[in-house]
């Protein structure tokens, strides 16, 4: 190496080392502003007990519970169809103008602004289908969004398991069936998962969507037919309406631990199964 | 031999692969005899893998892979309509280029074969990998630890229980596509004994570049090479000695003598 590589090679490290602690400095700034705001508001109160006055005061109970209500009926729609899609994607058909048009129609849908689901579910599952604000138009809504972002991880995952393996599957005697379940899946898992992780993140904190489609009653919901406010929601009415900053920030600061959560739990989850696996 | 008809394991008749509008394979008929370790030689690109795979139907698997002719195992037909491709893969094990373990247990990968046979009885499964592990002399060193990973072990290890993984399944002949390619001398001449033991009990068929290792384990010989049309083609197929000792064909002699491939 001369001195004028050298350099560049100082000056390119420098930029980089700079660019990774820029957004280091920034992402935790972030989140360590909202946890010293919203922190000291947590309390069990505040978990247990459904807002009183606007939110002004009382807990965020009904909300936390409609939160998890619409996300568990956008996954339990958008998992099974999703994965479904990226394996007939990936193992059960040939390139085809027909796969094309669906991977197209998903790279697009992914691309989409929320509000303009937001606007479909309320014209559609609101007032056509008559399901009215509830968990279950919030939650169908949802599950149209996060569906192409599971269909493109999960394809990619289920794609990048080694030919070998589908190969050996197969010279074993083993079905198609057999091959995929047994073979492929296992090791598509985690991919798998990181994409269904990424949508649990987006639905919980989902506001322009479900505002549109769940509502924003304050009331605990009792089904998948009662109106609800997610979390994110709440916070942005709370926020918004200037209700009450300090409820805002205690909101905020549940919606990043809970999200932190999931992923710690989904990943343990994860590294459970494959450890049942060996 | 007296009675050919009786004495082989594995037949061709006719076999034509096409891929696509490609002639891969031309018009190859041959025997495969019982208790015996056949070797498959050619130079790249001649279609040994491909004449292997058409025994367990594995180019099924490529889109637009078409046959002509048929194929045996025993007497029955591997391509007939009747045959199941499924059925036909229960009965030929198969080793690949490299050790291709999954990414589980030493137990699981070759309880996996079973399984998907059906055998679920967790004493039937012991038996079986015991069973296995020892056919492929790893059980005495393994037997304590078939719960860790099976990519923890060496190449040569790796390659022995895939192996082991490919005899799981009981099959009546086992097809090795350049399986000590990735191995280094030393392990080779070992995957090599092996190979002489399970020939005692199985037909074998080896694709094999290295003609060294076809003179040391094979009893037979095959050379392929490609044809005119670019298709590959069965040029010569005898007994190993000699093949190697006196070949008939002059393509032969050119390259195993080193001329040309």
């Amino acid at each position: 190496m001369n001195t004028n590589d050298k350099t560049i090679e100082k000056i390119a490290k420098a930029i980089i080392w700079s660019a990774a602690l820029f957004v280091l400095v920034i992402l935790t700034a972030i989140i360590a502003y909202i946890l010293a705001k919203g922190l000291p508001i947590l309390n069990w109160g505040f978990l247990t007990q459904i807002p009183r006055n606007m939110g002004r005061s009382g807990g965020i109970s009904s909300t936390i519970v409609g939160t998890l209500m619409v996300t568990a009926v956008a996954l339990v729609i958008a998992i099974p169809f999703g994965i479904g899609t990226a394996f007939y994607l990936a193992e059960y058909t040939k390139e085809s103008w027909a796969t094309r048009l669906m991977r197209f129609s998903a790279e697009s849908l992914a691309g989409i602004p929320s509000i303009v689901y937001g606007l479909f579910g309320f014209i559609f599952f609101v007032i056509s289908l008559n399901m009215k604000w509830s968990v279950l138009s919030g939650g169908l809504t949802l599950s149209f969004m996060i569906l192409p972002t599971i269909i493109r991880t999960s394809e990619e995952a289920i794609r990048s398991v080694p030919t070998t393996y589908r190969e050996v599957s197969f010279s074993l005697g083993a079905t198609k069936w057999q091959t995929i379940s047994k073979a492929v899946f296992p090791s598509a898992l985690r991919g798998i998962t990181n994409g269904v992780i990424l949508s649990i993140g987006r639905c919980i904190a989902e506001t322009a969507a479900v505002i549109l489609t769940a509502g924003t009653a304050l009331k605990m919901p009792t089904s998948i037919f009662s109106p609800t406010r997610t979390m994110a929601v709440h916070f942005y009415i709370l926020a918004r309406e200037g209700i009450s900053m300090e409820n805002a920030y205690g909101t905020a600061a549940l919606l990043i631990i809970l999200i932190f959560l999931i992923n710690v739990v989904a990943n343990a989850a994860v590294n459970r199964l494959m450890e049942k696996g060996r | 031999m007296d009675n050919p008809v009786q004495n082989y394991k594995l037949k061709t008749v006719g076999i034509n692969l096409y891929y696509g509008d490609f002639h891969a394979l031309r018009d190859i008929s041959m025997e495969i005899l019982e208790c015996s370790i056949t070797a498959i030689i050619g130079p790249s690109g001649c279609g040994k893998s491909s004449l292997l795979r058409t025994f367990n139907r594995m180019n099924d698997l490529i889109p637009n892979a078409r046959i002509e002719g048929e194929a045996y195992i025993g007497n029955q037909p591997i391509y007939g309509s009747d045959s199941d491709a499924v059925q036909i893969r229960k009965k030929i094990g198969m080793v690949f280029q490299k050790p291709n373990l999954f990414p589980t247990s030493i137990y699981n990968n070759i309880a996996i074969g079973p399984k998907s046979q059906g055998i679920k009885n967790k004493g039937d499964l012991d038996g079986i990998v015991e069973k296995s592990l020892r056919q492929v002399a790893l059980f005495d060193d393994l037997k304590d630890r078939l719960s860790e990973p099976g990519l923890s072990l060496s190449s040569e290890q790796q390659q022995r229980l895939c192996i082991a993984r490919a005899l799981a399944i009981e099959p009546e002949a086992i097809l090795m596509d350049e399986s000590c390619s990735a191995l280094d001398p030393v392990s080779t001449l070992m995957i090599e004994d092996l190979m002489k033991k399970l020939a005692e009990n199985y037909a074998i068929i080896i694709v094999t570049h290295n003609m060294e290792q076809a003179v040391r384990v094979s009893d037979m010989a095959a050379f392929m090479m490609i044809g005119d049309d670019r298709a590959g083609m069965l040029v010569e197929y005898s007994n190993t000695e000699d093949m190697f000792s006196n070949p008939k064909d002059e393509r032969t002699e050119g390259y195993i003598t080193g001329r040309f491939g």
